[in-house]
């Protein structure tokens, strides 16, 4: 192979090919899986509507947060230079919380986009805490990084519990923190089409965030503002974070889970594997959704809770898998 | 030419580099030595504005390295630190290609192609390009990081102590390829070494440093002499002629 790996199209191989169509096929059957019994043969008018209105809306809602949140973790594992963080880890996503509880307080009548947008500012304030978090302290050992992300975040998520019981919002609060696509009918999920373009950016900006991995020096040394990556990378993520807290609600593990598989699968150039992390992730979204809805068929367990099961386990793998040098 | 006027950097009290000035002319190889704590590796951050000085500037080449845009300077001058922890998974072959981004901007052409494949080849990397960073051995991994730097086509090249880590063949291995880089490619590097010997026997110039401040500095033979080994590092060396260069035996 003389040409560079680096550079060339991913978006044509047959890996990737296969890839979208199982995608495709999980999309698919994601749509006919309800209460009601749909054949897309031959469509009634009522069978339509649900289409329209509930079945298509869910599962692209299903897929765009899993793209997005799986994107958002590498980028965010790219920033803090640790395997083991993701939006949720960071004190982001607590932040975005934190954020619609007080705008639900103060503003209750402000608008989706300008509450998300409010949200979007505190888990931009919370992923820098965590990254000044990050500067002091002396010695990185992996496992410090995301037990201090962690301890972080229960710091803000306590807040935000503290403010929701003084406030008898506790109900709202519990609503956001766990994962439930039920509830995303047309005219409820169209915002989650921004996580989209803010992973089409992370795609852009692949280059710099692979470089910002490497640390600063490296990042300097070829001419980039290494602050400059680093606030993009984090608004990115924030919003991201802050989006997919607002409509679907939290969804652990997956940001986690899905960069880790593709990074021991081709490596972290993100030219290269952003878009295998995005399929994936969009992928395992799809299936633990459909789990969701099949384990207690016709009632749902939330797509949360399945994803914390499945995705404990995987993480327990990669923790033992990845905190051993592969080289002696 | 780098020139250095009055650097000044400390951390809270400390001075870390004490008013250096000092002018580096023409091709070749210049060593940074003293003792742990004189300042080198600040020095070497300073002139290769990966940290800023509170007082004095840098020029290498006509540009204000804390002034100038930073892909101008990328283009002129390349460092490379000591990088202890890799948490980045890239191939020999992606990280090399990365030095071509101060010109590519991430869209590989033929040049920047070509460029990769002789410093892959400068560096005998050709049959790891595909292996990942993580999987190599530390001189194989200290060969990927200054085939990268030498991709990047710089006439100055600045290097936080390379001999880190690394066996005798391999600490051998990598001055040579120095040396080469200086004669056959006209480039100028600096770097900081702990070794003497390795300085003695390498470097056209060097650069003894005490306490933050430039105490020396000229020819192995002028700097390399039992009296300001006994200044800088406050032991008694004998010192020999071996192959025409100053030898110091310093371990007991």
């Amino acid at each position: 192979m003389t040409r560079s790996t680096v550079h060339t199209n991913p978006f044509y191989s047959l890996r990737w090919l296969s890839g979208v169509a199982l995608l495709a096929l999980l999309a698919m059957l994601s749509m006919m899986v309800g209460v009601m019994d749909l054949s897309l043969t031959h469509l009634t008018d009522e069978a339509t509507q649900v289409l329209l209105i509930s079945r298509i809306p869910r599962t692209l809602a299903v897929m765009l947060t899993g793209i997005s949140l799986a994107v958002a973790g590498m980028v965010m594992q790219m920033l803090a230079r640790n395997r083991f963080v993701e939006p949720s880890t960071t004190g982001t996503l607590e932040s975005a919380l934190l954020g619609m509880l007080v705008m639900t307080l103060f503003a209750p009548g402000l608008g989706v986009l300008s509450k998300t947008l409010i949200a979007t500012a505190f888990a931009m304030v919370g992923s820098l805490i965590f990254m000044l978090l990050l500067r002091s302290i002396p010695l990185r050992s992996t496992v410090m990084v995301p037990l201090v992300g962690i301890m972080f975040s229960s710091v803000v998520a306590a807040v935000a519990t503290f403010i929701a019981y003084r406030f008898n919002l506790l109900q709202s609060l519990a609503n956001w923190t766990n994962g439930d696509f039920s509830v995303l009918l047309r005219g409820r999920y169209e915002l989650l089409w921004v996580t989209l373009i803010c992973a089409v950016l992370a795609y852009l900006y692949a280059d710099r965030f692979t470089l910002a991995g490497m640390g600063r020096s490296f990042t300097t040394n070829l001419g980039m503002n290494y602050a400059l990556v680093l606030f993009t990378g984090l608004l990115l993520v924030s919003m991201i974070a802050a989006i997919t807290v607002t409509t679907a609600g939290v969804v652990p593990f997956l940001g986690l889970v899905v960069p880790n598989v593709v990074s021991l699968m081709m490596g972290d150039n993100l030219r290269r594997s952003l878009p295998w992390v995005a399929l994936l992730g969009a992928g395992f979204m799809l299936f633990c959704d459909l789990l969701s809805r099949l384990l207690r068929y016709p009632y749902e367990v939330p797509v949360g809770t399945v994803m914390g099961v499945i995705g404990s386990v995987f993480f327990i793998y990669l923790l033992l898998k990845r905190t051993q040098p592969s080289h002696v | 030419m780098i020139e250095v006027a009055g650097l000044n950097k400390a951390y809270q009290t400390q001075k870390v580099v004490d008013q250096v000035s000092f002018q580096l002319k023409g091709a070749g190889v210049t060593a940074i030595i003293g003792p742990n704590g004189a300042g080198k590796s600040t020095l070497l951050g300073l002139i290769s504005r990966l940290q800023r000085p509170d007082e004095g500037w840098v020029r290498v080449d006509e540009l204000d390295v804390h002034h100038c845009a930073g892909d101008r300077l990328a283009q002129t001058l390349a460092i490379l630190r000591q990088e202890n922890q890799i948490s980045t998974r890239l191939t020999v072959e992606d990280l090399v290609s990365f030095g071509r981004y101060p010109y590519s901007k991430g869209r590989i052409n033929e040049q920047d192609q070509f460029k990769i494949e002789q410093a892959l080849a400068f560096l005998d990397l050709l049959g790891l390009r595909h292996r990942y960073l993580d999987e190599l051995s530390g001189g194989q991994r200290q060969r990927a990081y200054i085939a990268m730097v030498l991709c990047q086509d710089t006439r100055y090249l600045l290097l936080d102590e390379p001999l880190n880590n690394l066996d005798m063949k391999h600490a051998v291995g990598i001055m040579k390829l120095l040396r080469r880089a200086a004669d056959e490619m006209g480039k100028q590097v600096i770097l900081v070494l702990h070794d003497i010997n390795f300085a003695a026997s390498y470097a056209d110039c060097i650069l003894a440093m005490k306490e933050g401040q430039l105490v020396y500095m000229g020819s192995p033979e002028a700097v390399i002499t039992p009296e300001i080994m006994q200044d800088l590092y406050d032991l008694d060396m004998t010192i020999q002629q071996i192959q025409g260069k100053p030898v110091a035996f310093y371990y007991r």
